[in-house]
């Protein structure tokens, strides 16, 4: 048997809010390389399909990643013509209808019709009876009323439609580094109980599904951890070999690093027990993992090995979470601190006063403190803060009723006048709360699939 | 005896699953490894996070890498989509992990 070569997997986006120009450059080396290559774009985060789904009830022909276009019409004339297959998972929760958009911009590139596969079958909501989910559910959200219930689905049906010739393959919610693990099963053909090399793909698309934060983003500490050219930070390639070791290196010509300090800090990013991250597709274990530099730029990792994949899907389920309102205050000059915690303690007394003194209300002075601190307020009242003659105040709360967290912003904004001496520019802001939850389900209860897009 | 800051000797990444927060610790240098497992103990860090009240605080060793992971459960307020904080993911956490001080007997 000849020695499969080696697939180099480049990755476009590590999140729905990603540069847009990213992919260029990595589409640029991916080609130079001449081999077989695959270009990755992660866009979902743990509450974005939620908001997808909203868009979607709101006009059913949307609730796909609004970047798409953004996001692929750069590269894909490039990507067609070198035959690069794009995997994403822009689809978020309409896949069918990111594939129509996807053709719509094929066809204004002047290109040829695509051949776009669709993953389907990880919406929860959908798959069951009503009630099903419910038992499953911790007590918090039993009863109410769900936006949206997705379980993580692996790499199987991805790499089935790389191998029947998508050009690209559109997924709802898939595990992040089942983005990679796909292509690299379609090209090596390991069989689905080779844990060790399913690890090692595993922990490849672990290290390329963040983006930048694998080649210098994410990781300037000026003099302490310094980055060359980290605004034109290159976006991520593995170049992964048949027995499953691979490099971790990053677009030509463009700015960032890749050292054993990115590449460790992002190997255990997200990780709790390195000897078992848990993901659809296998248990993988980094407890061994070794990097050994392999030229500049170029980090190779080895050492990973593999566990029998879990009998349970992991799933987010998402569910309205009542209104946040934020309002902001500044004081500026002697005795600014003192005069911020007094506003702050008006608007507690007056929301008390008016019966909501039970109410979670948090307050930061910017400036001082404004996010080591907790909810509740414990270190607010035992850490003594640094003088500050500039701080500005921020109240935070959170109500099922919009008119509560209007309230509270009214308070807020009532310091203008009614507040300690000196306060100025108040913003405020109530937003919409989505609250997720995750849960393990049955691997019996879904039926991923995969199809062409009509 | 003189103190040195873990922001020194060491960098860290935090990341965020719900209400739990994984922190990793990376050396700077292979040297400096043994201060760290030494000195950055579960006990120190549940002491240093104690006002978020962790109901479980467990460090993983990676010697391979000379690094180490923290996770810390229940210290997110609720996590991303509940918490009130600025920073709900609480990214923010590995610079008070970096803020420890650390005895040494030589400089770095």
């Amino acid at each position: 048997m000849t020695q499969k070569s080696a697939l180099h997997i480049g990755c476009g986006a590590g999140f729905s809010g990603d540069r847009w120009d990213a992919a260029v450059p990595v589409v640029r080396t991916l080609r130079a390389t001449g081999g077989p290559a695959v270009l990755m774009f992660e866009t979902l985060a743990e509450r974005t399909l939620a908001l997808a789904q909203l868009q979607r009830r709101a006009n059913p022909d949307s609730g796909w990643e609004p970047s798409l276009d953004r996001f692929v019409a750069p590269v894909l004339r490039d990507c067609v013509e070198a035959g690069i297959p794009i995997v994403g998972n822009f689809g978020a929760a309409n896949p069918q209808g990111a594939a129509r958009h996807l053709q719509q911009v094929a066809q204004r590139l002047g290109l040829q019709p695509l051949r776009i596969a669709v993953i389907g079958g990880d919406d929860l909501l959908a798959a069951l009876p009503a009630g099903q989910l419910d038992a499953l559910l911790p007590a918090s959200l039993r009863g109410r009323s769900l936006v949206s219930a997705n379980a993580y689905l692996g790499a199987a049906e991805i790499a089935q439609a790389l191998r029947a010739g998508a050009q690209v393959v559109v997924t709802g919610r898939v595990a992040d580094p089942a983005l990679a693990l796909g292509p690299i099963l379609a090209h090596f053909d390991w069989s689905l109980d080779d844990w060790d090399r399913l690890a090692c793909g595993t922990m490849a698309g672990h290290l390329l599904e963040c983006g930048a934060q694998v080649t210098g983003g994410y990781f300037a500490d000026p003099g302490v951890k310094d980055v060359p050219d980290v605004a034109n930070a290159g976006f991520p390639i593995v170049e992964m070999h048949g027995d499953g070791s691979f490099v971790v290196t990053k677009a030509d010509g463009t700015g960032g690093c890749v050292d054993r300090r990115t590449v460790t800090e992002q190997l255990l990013y997200e990780i709790h027990d390195p000897a078992a991250y848990l993901t659809p597709d296998v248990v993988a274990d980094i407890s061994q993992a070794e990097l050994s530099e392999d030229g500049p730029d170029r980090i190779r990792v080895t050492g990973v090995r593999g566990a029998p994949r879990p009998p349970t899907l992991k799933a987010t389920v998402c569910h309205e979470g009542g209104w946040l309102a934020e309002g902001e205050i500044s004081y500026a000059g002697p005795n600014a601190a003192a005069r911020a915690r007094l506003a702050a303690d008006i608007v507690r007394e007056r929301l008390r006063a008016q019966g909501h003194g039970q109410l979670p209300l948090r307050a930061d002075l910017i400036g001082v403190t404004s996010v080591f601190a907790d909810d509740a307020g414990r270190w607010w009242d035992s850490h003594t803060a640094p003088a500050s003659d500039d701080v500005r105040l921020r109240i935070a709360a959170a109500s099922d009723e919009r008119s509560i967290a209007d309230l509270v912003a009214r308070e807020v904004l009532a310091l203008y006048t009614c507040g300690p001496a000196g306060g100025g520019g108040v913003r405020t802001h109530i937003t919409p709360r989505l609250s997720s939850e995750s849960c393990f389900v049955p691997r019996e209860w879904l039926q991923p699939q995969w199809s062409f897009a009509a | 005896m003189s103190t040195v800051l873990l922001h020194t000797l060491a960098h860290a990444r935090t990341g965020d699953k719900g209400n739990r927060s994984s922190i990793s610790l990376v050396a700077f240098d292979a040297k400096h490894w043994p201060l760290l497992v030494e000195h950055v103990t579960e006990d120190r860090v549940a002491q240093l996070f104690a006002y978020r009240k962790p109901t479980a605080v467990r460090r993983y060793l990676l010697p391979k890498l000379h690094a180490m992971n923290f996770v810390l459960d229940d210290v997110l307020d609720g996590g991303v989509n509940g918490s009130l904080n600025l920073d709900s993911h609480g990214k923010s956490l590995s610079g008070l992990l970096l803020s420890l001080t650390i005895p040494t007997e030589t400089t770095p």
